[in-house]
């Protein structure tokens, strides 16, 4: 039996101790017929030797890719202390820290990450994670709603240069809640929100306007103007950005004149690996005046009982187990884990660190997009500046060089044709600091025997 | 001490990131940072020593007794974490084709269709990243299903008051009215009261059984046949699914739509709180509402669903494919357990729960429901004492971390004043039970003779009781150097 620890004595003593006479006994209370849970589909029980077989097994059956995919989710180097430390059982098999006292190491460990993210964002406030980008985004516009007492309206300006599956996540979690989301359309050569189609929208009541830097095509948006438009006209700012952006480009507290209200994103590229798409974490951070309305646990300072400093799960009055039906969210667990090892990895890398990897990633994903556009029939599809990952057109179906590229183990971008035809055959690259100058090479002279053989 | 505190300006590890600082000019300076984030100067030294002492402040299941109600804080097996972070699987980019993640595609599918299989359901989407978002996922599911009938005029979802905060929450989150349902004194949900409550302005009902009070709900077919006949579903909390994990299916009990805690019944890692994993299940009506991404296995090969194959989905959870990796360990904890391990869960953790609870109430402890059996929890209130001694328990709780266990659930569920629940899993041994009665029966006796020693606890733990209304009142949430 698999991680139970009876032997038939102890089972025997444990009975008697309760007056039963066989384990059965103790499910008496369900009804009869309800207690037929036959498990057909469940396969035998494996010992570890066997499920370590058949998991290495299906690991090398998917083996290894070069990838130049971005699209919101980055191959970045992790440093090995990261997840040796995070997946310690001391963190792993702990807890939210309900038990204070008994969870100071995680605890304080918050209070680091909400003094990190608070400070790569430029925000005054960071609570200790949400569940992913996407979902983060969506709780960032119920938080404006609720933050903007000027406006009374619950429409929220959405560009459709924020990522494809962030606007399907948002519309799906405020969908009830009789929230308006309003696409703002961008520009067909900078791939950007200009103010000219924000003016288009003028008039209306807005609680808040979303703004992605850099944008889901990579392009950098006019954070500062598009700041200072909103705020004119009452409306709160939702800045969403890469985090690791943020060690190089100017943080959203510091866009516009007055900075942007609320931050928020996905902490994937903080020493989270790529894993099919989770678990990662998101962060939302915000001015000091909206943090009542902040979802999700956030850990304060405080004494003890000697006066000696400590940390706390604090603000619990927003919460569901609180405040039940009048909770800020439904949010439980967060992403304790996650956030576990993008503190130790932001750490470890530094702001230094941390600036060095967001330069290589540009500079790589900078002459890759040269290189490919040097080749016939490719070229670069907006004229506007770009951080670490870029839009390239192609004079064919982007789908056949895709197949082409992966079958020699390059996964070569990510085909914006479904997201948005308007574009035509255009492909999203991405080159991280991972990749060599060997590798884009490698990389550009495939996709150019490919062009041009077919 | 802080992280920051023993940061100095110029460390850094070169180690672990480019050699170069290189020339990003073409990026013009209106869009750069002109200031540094405050991020630690550390040795990667001193961030392992100073993560690792940290870590060492907390109690965890590795490390302590953490009989913590309502969370099934169980061994988390650790050949579930190495095998599920094998590199390959680490390094597949959510947006690669699928054909490139067949190994990972057949573990995932296998879960869905193992998962159908304990519970009972027609159907599984294991989108939902926690088991908030999948009570989310379900109640928004109710509300696609009575929208696609054009039945518009039920807008109340009933909530026993026992039930988890999350439940009425969520309720709110898909735009319905909370209508509380109370509960007998014998813990069952009060049939009277349901019986008036319902109508045709019924959505649904979100019920956990066993409740949160650690009781079965006997008279669930009673409830699903009034809840149904008024035409409105039942919600599945799966929040205690433990308790029942091959012995009883929802699916058998009238349930339409749940959501399991793969964290808590299927023992992926809690994490210090996440990251989780909440699929939802449902039977025939409800599928076509399911949450996107899903597997799906034709033409011999495995393949996520998306919105293009599935129009009438309640939407996306995720930007990706939600929590991947915490769906793999319990795939390989599943795995591990088998049909027979499987069967034996419930019934180990009933037998640990009712030992435990059999050996307090001998030894002078109240039951909240003394005439009931347990489940995998069990609670007992502190109210005689409570009143007697003058402690809490609260008081009592931290007494305990003094003694080496973690507290159980203090003040939860709200109708049982002073109150602990108590849960301990299938996986501790009698010898670990038996010393924890040994703590609670000390304690009591302290708590006789000298009160101030559980006020002022705890007492051997990096810190002493701390100051939470100090902590709301003068909010710190972030480290800012001393000027100067």
């Amino acid at each position: 039996m698999p991680f139970i620890p009876h032997t038939q004595a102890d089972i025997a003593a444990m009975l008697a101790a309760i007056g039963a006479s066989s384990i059965e006994e103790l499910f008496d209370e369900i009804p009869a017929e309800l207690r037929k849970g036959s498990l057909a589909k469940i396969p035998p029980g494996a010992t570890e030797m066997e499920i370590s077989q058949l998991m290495a097994q299906r690991a090398t059956q998917d083996g290894r890719y070069q990838c130049y995919i971005g699209a919101g989710a980055y191959d970045h180097h992790i440093p090995a202390a990261v997840w040796q430390i995070a997946t310690r059982g001391e963190f792993y098999s702990a807890y939210t820290p309900y038990q204070a006292e008994a969870s100071q190491g995680t605890l304080q460990l918050l209070y680091e990450y909400q003094t990190m993210m608070a400070s790569l964002t430029g925000m005054d406030v960071s609570n200790a994670s949400l569940y992913e980008g996407g979902s983060a985004l969506a709780e960032a516009v119920l938080m404006a709603v609720r933050a903007n007492r000027q406006s009374k309206s619950k429409r929220i300006l959405m560009p459709r240069t924020v990522h494809p599956n962030y606007r399907k996540v948002v519309a799906t979690i405020v969908r009830n809640q009789n929230i308006e989301i309003i696409d703002v359309d961008f520009d067909p050569q900078g791939g950007h929100v200009t103010i000219d189609a924000l003016d288009r929208l003028k008039g209306d009541d807005v609680a808040a306007v979303v703004i992605p830097q850099p944008n889901f095509f990579g392009v950098l948006e006019n954070v500062d103007v598009l700041t200072d438009w909103a705020h004119a006209n009452n409306a709160l700012v939702i800045g969403l950005i890469n985090p690791l952006a943020a060690a190089l480009l100017k943080p959203p507290g510091q866009w516009g004149a007055n900075g942007a209200d609320i931050a928020c994103g996905d902490g994937q590229p903080l020493g989270i690996p790529l894993s099919s798409g989770g678990p990662w974490f998101g962060f939302i951070a915000c001015k000091q005046e909206h943090v009542r309305q902040m979802p999700g646990r956030i850990v304060g300072r405080t004494v003890d009982l000697d006066g000696k400093p400590g940390y706390t799960l604090t603000l619990q009055a927003r919460e569901q187990h609180i405040r039940r039906s009048k909770a800020t969210s439904n949010i439980c667990t967060n992403q304790g884990l996650l956030v576990t090892a993008a503190t130790i990895h932001m750490a470890l890398l530094g702001p230094d660190g941390l600036e060095r990897v967001a330069r290589a990633c540009h500079a790589n994903t900078v002459t890759l997009a040269d290189k490919l556009a040097a080749l016939n029939g490719v070229a670069k599809r907006f004229d506007r500046p770009c951080f670490h990952e870029t839009v390239l057109q192609f004079d064919q179906p982007v789908a056949g060089l895709l197949n082409g590229l992966r079958k020699q183990r390059i996964l070569g971008g990510y085909d914006l044709g479904r997201d948005y035809p308007e574009l035509g055959n255009a492909l999203l690259v991405c080159a991280t600091e991972t990749k060599t100058a060997t590798d884009i090479d490698a990389f550009v002279a495939a996709t150019g025997a490919l062009l041009t053989h077919g | 001490m802080l992280i920051f505190e023993q940061s100095q300006t110029g460390r850094r590890n070169p180690g672990q990131a480019p050699h170069h600082k290189v020339d990003c000019s073409d990026i013009p300076a209106q869009f750069l940072r002109s200031d540094r984030p405050l991020l630690p100067e550390v040795s990667e030294m001193q961030a392992v020593r100073h993560y690792t002492r940290l870590s060492q402040k907390n109690f965890s299941i590795d490390t302590h007794f953490y009989p913590l109600g309502s969370c099934t804080m169980k061994y988390n097996p650790r050949a579930c974490n190495s095998l599920a972070m094998l590199p390959e699987f680490l390094a597949r980019h959510p947006a690669a084709p699928d054909d490139t993640g067949q190994g990972l595609l057949a573990c995932m599918y296998e879960l869905q269709e193992m998962l159908k299989d304990v519970t009972g359901m027609r159907a599984v989407s294991m989108a939902p990243m926690a088991g908030a978002q999948g009570e989310f996922a379900g109640v928004a599911m109710i509300r696609a299903y009575h929208n696609s009938r054009n039945d518009h005029a039920r807008t109340e979802i009933l909530v026993p008051d026992a039930a988890h905060g999350t439940n009425p929450a969520t309720a709110v989150m898909c735009g319905y009215k909370v209508r509380e349902i109370p509960t007998n004194d014998q813990g069952d949900v009060d049939l009277d009261a349901l019986r008036s409550a319902v109508g045709p302005q019924t959505a649904g009902i979100m019920l956990t059984n066993p409740s949160t009070l650690g009781v079965f709900e006997r008279r669930i077919m009673e409830i699903a046949r009034i809840v149904h006949q008024a035409g409105g579903l039942l919600y599945y909390d799966g929040a205690n699914l433990n308790a029942i994990l091959g012995k009883v299916k929802p699916g058998d009990m009238g349930f339409d739509v749940i959501h399991m805690n793969l964290h808590k019944t299927f023992s992926t890692p809690h994490g210090g709180g996440g990251p989780g994993a909440g699929p939802v299940g449902v039977n025939e009506r409800l599928i076509p509402f399911l949450p996107v991404p899903m597997v799906a296995r034709d033409n011999g090969g495995y393949r996520w669903l998306t919105e293009q194959d599935c129009p009438q989905t309640m939407g996306r959870l995720a930007a990706s494919n939600g929590n991947v990796g915490i769906l793999l360990r319990a795939y390989i904890y599943a795995r591990l357990l088998g049909r027979d391990g499987m069967h034996r869960v419930a019934e180990f953790a009933t037998l640990n729960a009712n030992y435990l609870m059999a050996q307090l109430r001998k030894n002078g402890f109240d039951l909240a429901y003394p005439q009931r059996r347990a489940t995998h929890e069990f609670i007992v209130t502190l109210k005689r004492q409570a009143r007697a001694l003058g402690i809490t328990a609260m008081d009592f709780a931290k007494r305990l971390l003094d003694y080496g266990f973690h507290a159980p659930t203090t003040y939860f569920p709200l109708l049982v004043p002073e109150c602990l629940l108590i849960e301990p899993t299938e996986t501790e041994t009698k010898e670990e039970l038996d010393a924890f009665i040994v703590a609670m029966l000390k304690i009591l006796a302290e708590a006789q003779t000298d009160a101030t020693l559980l006020k002022g606890a705890p007492h051997k733990l990096p810190v002493r009781r701390l100051d939470d209304v100090r902590a709301a009142r003068e909010l710190d949430l972030v480290w800012r150097p001393a000027a100067g």
